[in-house]
This record gives C-alpha cells, structure tokens and sequence, in this order.
C-alpha cells in the first residue's frame, strides 16, 4: 500500500467516524401561553422551532442573555443550539412563560 | 387624632374597595362589558404614556400594552358578535372607567421620571385589581363556555403583563 492509499483510507474512516449524527429540528408549540413541551432535549447542532399559534407576539428569551428569538404573531422563530447547558426562558411580554432547553454535547 | 386616623382609613378603604359587592353576580353581557372597558382603560393609559414618557423601556411597555389588549378586546368583540351578545353597562364598569379618569388626570400633570414611575406605579396596580376581579369574579359568573375560556385566556395574559409591569417598576425606580 502506498502512503497515499493509507492516509486516504484513514481521512475516510475518520470523515465517517466523526461525521455528527443528523442534526435534528425540535418544535415547541405555544398556545395560550404555554410553551410546550416546557423541557426541550436536544443535541448540539439541533434546532429549535418556536411555533407560536397566539395572535400575540412573544420571546424566547434566554434568562442568562445568551439569546432572544422575537415571535411575531402566528409566526415561527428558530434558534441552532451551539453550547451544551441548560438553559431557562422565558417571554419577555409575559413573564410567567417560561421553559427550559437542555443540551447534551 | 382618632377622627384624623379613622377618615385616614376610610380613604384607604374608599382607594382598595373591591370592584364587586360581597355576594354580587354580574351577567354575561356584563362581564363582557367590564372586560371590554377593562382593556381599553389600560390602551388609553399606554397611549397617555407614549404620549409622555422618553424612557424606552416605559415607551416598549406601553407599546406591548395596546397591542396586546386591542388583541384581545378584537377577540372579545367578535364573541359577543358570535354569541349575539350587547355588552351591558354596569356599576363595575362605571366605578373603572371613573377611577382610570382621576388616574389619568393626576398623571397627566407629572413629567419625566415621576410620570414614569407613577404610569408604572399603576400598571402593576391596575393589572393587579383586574386580575383580582377576573379570578374571584368575572370568571367563576361567566355562564357562556366561550366566554369563559377568553377570559382564562385573558388572565394569564394580564398575569403576564402584572410581572413585565413589576419588571419595569423596577428598573425606574
């Protein structure tokens, strides 16, 4: 085998073995001011997807301030998730909704 | 002294008077006419705010204010249309329509961070006796299933905006 063979062969093994599982898109839907579900599990790399059904604007609001997602009325927001943590929200017009989005590396 | 104290005490009597009288039923179409007013009193408030105040925050506040409850009151109007209801006047909505008057008055004579805090001194009040009225009151009488659920509705909403207003309170403080 030539060194070219070898180190092509270990760049595909490698490609494949740290190839990141499908990134998936999680939904939470709001109704009634509810986010739900209110826990979120998710990867790093998934997206979340804020479906708001309420005729009225609301956030996704991180507490730490590491993000903010404005949902107009009836519309969705998303955010990719790029640290592992948990991480409480809320919506800034109305306080009392609240979730949390729980990451795993 | 006892004479000072106790007229002291039937003006804080007259300013915490509950919105009902102990016992005290109101209908639908009442309800639905407390509620309406209700949510217009506090747009005319938020407009009197945009009107006076320069601090953002107070200004974002006042903003979320009319648009969430000219949502809500649009909603409320359609069910009434719906359910072919007339909103009947009443002495709950006299009574606030009466007191959010005196309240936009006094206000109207303060300026800068003393209008802001007082504007938001009385939004978390407002919503607070509201809130009240809706979870002892105007839910628990509501007959009409329809009318029941807008004002479930409507209460976590203004449960919301009772702690945006307590948020805001204190950052112009």
């Amino acid at each position: 085998m030539t060194p070219g063979r070898v180190s092509f062969a270990a760049f595909v093994a490698l490609a494949l073995l740290s190839a990141p599982a499908q990134a998936e898109t999680i939904q939470v839907i709001i109704d009634k001011l509810v986010f739900a579900p209110t826990d979120v599990n998710a990867k790093v790399g998934d997206t979340v997807e804020w479906v708001n059904k309420d005729p009225l604007a609301h956030t996704a609001t991180a507490t730490n301030g590491e993000w903010n997602v404005t949902l107009a009325p009836k519309q969705n927001g998303q955010l990719v998730l790029k640290t592992p943590g948990t991480t409480e929200y809320f919506c800034k017009f109305h306080p009392n909704m609240k979730g949390r989005v729980i990451v795993t590396p | 002294m006892i004479a000072k104290l106790s007229a002291g005490f039937a003006v804080l009597c007259l300013l915490s008077a509950p919105l009902f009288a102990q016992g005290a039923k109101p209908t639908d179409p009442q309800i639905a006419h407390i509620a309406y007013t209700a949510g217009q009193l506090d747009i005319e408030a938020a407009k009197l705010a945009l009107e006076k105040s320069k601090n953002k925050e107070v200004r974002d506040f006042a903003q979320d204010m009319v648009r969430d409850h000219t949502e809500v009151n649009k909603q409320a109007l359609a069910l009434v249309k719906k359910l072919n209801v007339t909103p009947e006047d009443n002495d709950t909505s006299r009574a606030l329509s009466k007191q959010a008057a005196a309240k936009r008055s006094e206000l109207s004579k303060l300026n800068g961070a003393a209008f802001d805090k007082a504007y938001v001194a009385n939004e978390v009040a407002y919503h607070k006796t509201v809130n009240g009225a809706l979870e002892s009151t105007l839910i628990p009488s509501a007959n009409n299933a329809e009318l029941k659920s807008l004002l479930q509705t409507g209460l976590k909403i203004f449960q919301g905006h009772e702690q945006h207003a307590e948020h805001v309170a204190a950052d112009v403080k």
